[in-house]
């Protein structure tokens, strides 16, 4: 069984964003980036899966990303990856997810072999979008399970069942191998990667490919333009309500009623 | 040129989702701009007897596809009956939900037909041809706006509540059109053994147009009742901190935040919740979010739209009376 992650680069989660005044971009001056906290999930139950069953022959980690993210993809062998791919060109940088996707796929065809399992978080925690699998799996022609809670792989690695996450809901399917899962929080718990493996990691191979080396994939796939990025509408100043508890409780149904109207 | 908007109507168990009214009522406004038609598409079993309800609500014909194979939500062959729709209906756009399954087919079916895709919109517009879409990025801590090309299909998911719905015009009728559907196997690998309600009879956060949370400060599962009491006379959700959750008072299920669930709720109550910045991920993009907090300087104070600096043990209870009080009244 050969299996895929894709990782990706993003901001930490704790960090303050700061939006460049010409609203091109974010600032990238401090700004710490981590290996997102969903695709994290996906190496994690890919070495899982290595070291409960025999089948599993190789373990790919994937990015595309600038230089940087390249970090990322260490994160992923050190945690137990055994190698990498990392596709860096800012021709194929993109912020459009189905151009990503598109990458991605294009990537994965020119493999030597198919994989058999390929693993994303259920979404990352920069664009909060999800479309990278489904669409992935689309241009591979796989199924998918979206958030998936629960795996469990049949002994002879041809088929799964497993859980997925909808609203107030979970779902038990059932699907042949290949295919394509992202994963929620809760499957897995991310083991933290160790200096020495940290260590080692720095000598598991990475091939890097540049647009030259993936040439289907700059065709007009790219239908999205970044215009650009601001702070969030600023929110009113919040309103304190004043006064004993009784009569805070009177004055803040009666401005939900009358003023936001909202019950 | 197409110029119609098609809207894709979510529905389990022939329910309709509530979004589906808020994308007719987006689509509306922008099939005037275009200068076409609204049109819907409903996916699912026995799904026809719908098409009245989506019809009040603003659309003109509704492209049913109506199958056994379709009755549970599944990407690959409802993806192929959304691509079966388009395909005869030649939208300018389509809109859909951001659920889990608005997000699964936005990304599959726009991987389908090579359009542009924008996921979890909270604002879009027509620039000319072009489709201009807002949305959050970094989990709300930025807004970013995308220009989706008018040379080729546009696809965009919209949040809940990001637009309201329309009162519905009774009598309006609409032309069903059936989809004709050819699933091959490939489509129907996944199946579907079983669907296990995780949320008790309670309803699910991202599906509630009230929630009320609460955080690490109610210090058990037993003391939550009070959120529970408060949710039950506003017919709300209940959610959770993931300090609260972590600490085993409500399931994880339950939780709201960069690692939990996603919420635009009309109302939010956050009950001695401090804010953190991963909180804030979940639920800043609620319309309307009240703050129950001692600690006047928490930062759940910055998004708030009323605050309450209060113990929530003495302000809850009142509440859940104040709000008792007015709806018999
Ligand atoms: C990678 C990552 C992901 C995370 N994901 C999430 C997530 O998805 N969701 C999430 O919620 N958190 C998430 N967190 C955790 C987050 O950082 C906070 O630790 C958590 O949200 C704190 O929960 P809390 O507000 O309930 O608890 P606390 O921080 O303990 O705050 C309790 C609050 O209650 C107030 N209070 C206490 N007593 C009362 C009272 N009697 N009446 C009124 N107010 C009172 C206090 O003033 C305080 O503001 C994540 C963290 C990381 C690092
Ligand atoms: N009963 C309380 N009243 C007011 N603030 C509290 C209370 N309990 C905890 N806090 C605040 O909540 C935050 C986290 O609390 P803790 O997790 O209990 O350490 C701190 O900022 C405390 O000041």
């Amino acid at each position: 069984m050969r299996i895929l992650t894709i990782v990706k680069q993003v901001p930490d989660s704790n960090a303050a964003v700061k939006v460049l005044s010409d609203g091109s971009g974010i600032d990238p001056a401090g700004l710490k980036l981590v290996c997102d906290p969903f695709d994290e999930f996906g190496v994690e139950l890919a070495v899982q899966l290595r070291e409960k069953r025999q089948d599993v022959t190789e373990i790919v980690a994937l990015s595309v990303g600038p230089e940087k993210a390249a970090e990322a993809l260490r994160v992923a062998l050190a945690m137990g990856a055994d190698s990498a791919i990392h596709i860096s060109d800012p021709a194929l940088d993109t912020r459009d997810e189905l151009q990503y996707a598109f990458v991605v796929a294009e990537a994965a065809k020119k493999e030597s072999a198919p994989f058999d399992l390929i693993l994303c978080g259920k979404y990352n925690i920069d664009m909060d979008a999800g479309a990278v699998g489904p669409a992935l799996a689309e241009f591979l022609g796989l199924p998918h399970v979206g958030a998936v809670t629960a795996l469990d792989v049949a002994a002879d690695g041809k088929r799964f069942s497993a859980r997925r996450r909808i609203e107030g809901a979970e779902e038990v399917v059932e699907c042949d191998l290949p295919a394509l899962l992202t994963i929620e929080k809760g499957l897995v718990e991310p083991r933290y990667p160790s200096l020495p493996n940290l260590m080692k990691a720095k000598k598991k191979p990475m091939t890097v490919l540049s647009a030259a080396d993936l040439p289907g994939a700059t065709d007009g796939l790219a239908g999205v333009e970044f215009v650009s990025i601001a702070p969030p509408p600023p929110k009113p100043e919040c309103r304190i309500i004043e006064g004993e508890p009784e009569k805070m409780a009177r004055e803040l149904v009666r401005l939900l009623r009358e003023e936001a109207k909202v019950i | 040129m197409a110029k119609d908007i098609l809207v894709f109507i979510e529905q389990r168990e022939r329910r309709i989702h509530p979004a589906g009214f808020q994308l007719l009522a987006l689509a509306v406004d922008l099939a005037k701009t275009t200068d076409g038609e609204v049109v819907a598409c409903l996916v699912g079993e026995g799904v026809g007897e719908l098409v009245p309800q989506v019809a009040a609500h603003g659309a003109k014909s509704v492209y049913v596809a109506d199958d056994a194979e379709l009755r549970l939500y599944r990407a690959m062959p409802y993806a192929a009956a959304v691509a079966a729709a388009i395909d005869a209906a030649d939208p300018k756009i389509l809109l859909l939900p951001t659920t889990f399954m608005g997000r699964d087919l936005a990304a599959r079916v726009a991987a389908k037909k090579k359009a542009a895709l924008a996921i979890d919109c909270t604002e879009v517009h027509l620039d000319g041809n072009d489709l201009v879409v807002s949305k959050p990025m970094y989990a709300g801590k930025v807004s970013a706006t995308f220009r989706l090309k008018g040379d080729r299909l546009q696809i965009a998911a919209i949040r809940s509540n990001a637009y309201s719905a329309r009162e519905p015009q009774a009598g309006a009728t609409a032309e069903t059109k059936s989809v004709a559907l050819q699933l091959s196997d490939a489509d129907k690998r996944l199946k579907i053994n079983e669907i296990v309600s995780t949320s008790s009879g309670v309803k699910d956060v991202t599906e509630a147009d009230i929630v009320v949370s609460g955080g690490r400060s109610l210090k058990s599962e037993e003391n939550f009742k009070i959120i529970y009491e408060l949710a039950e006379v506003l017919e709300a959700a209940v959610g959770a901190s993931r300090a609260a959750c972590d600490a085993g008072y409500q399931p994880h299920i339950r939780q709201v935040g960069l690692t939990g669930k996603v919420v635009t709720p009309k109302l939010y109550i956050a009950c001695g919740i401090d804010g953190a910045i991963q909180h804030l991920a979940g639920m800043r993009g609620s319309k309307v979010i009240v703050a129950i907090n001692t600690k006047k300087d928490a930062p759940i104070f910055k998004v708030a739209t009323y605050g309450c600096v209060a113990d929530l043990f003495t302000l809850v209870p009142l509440l859940t009376k104040e709000f008792r009080r007015v709806k018999t009244h």
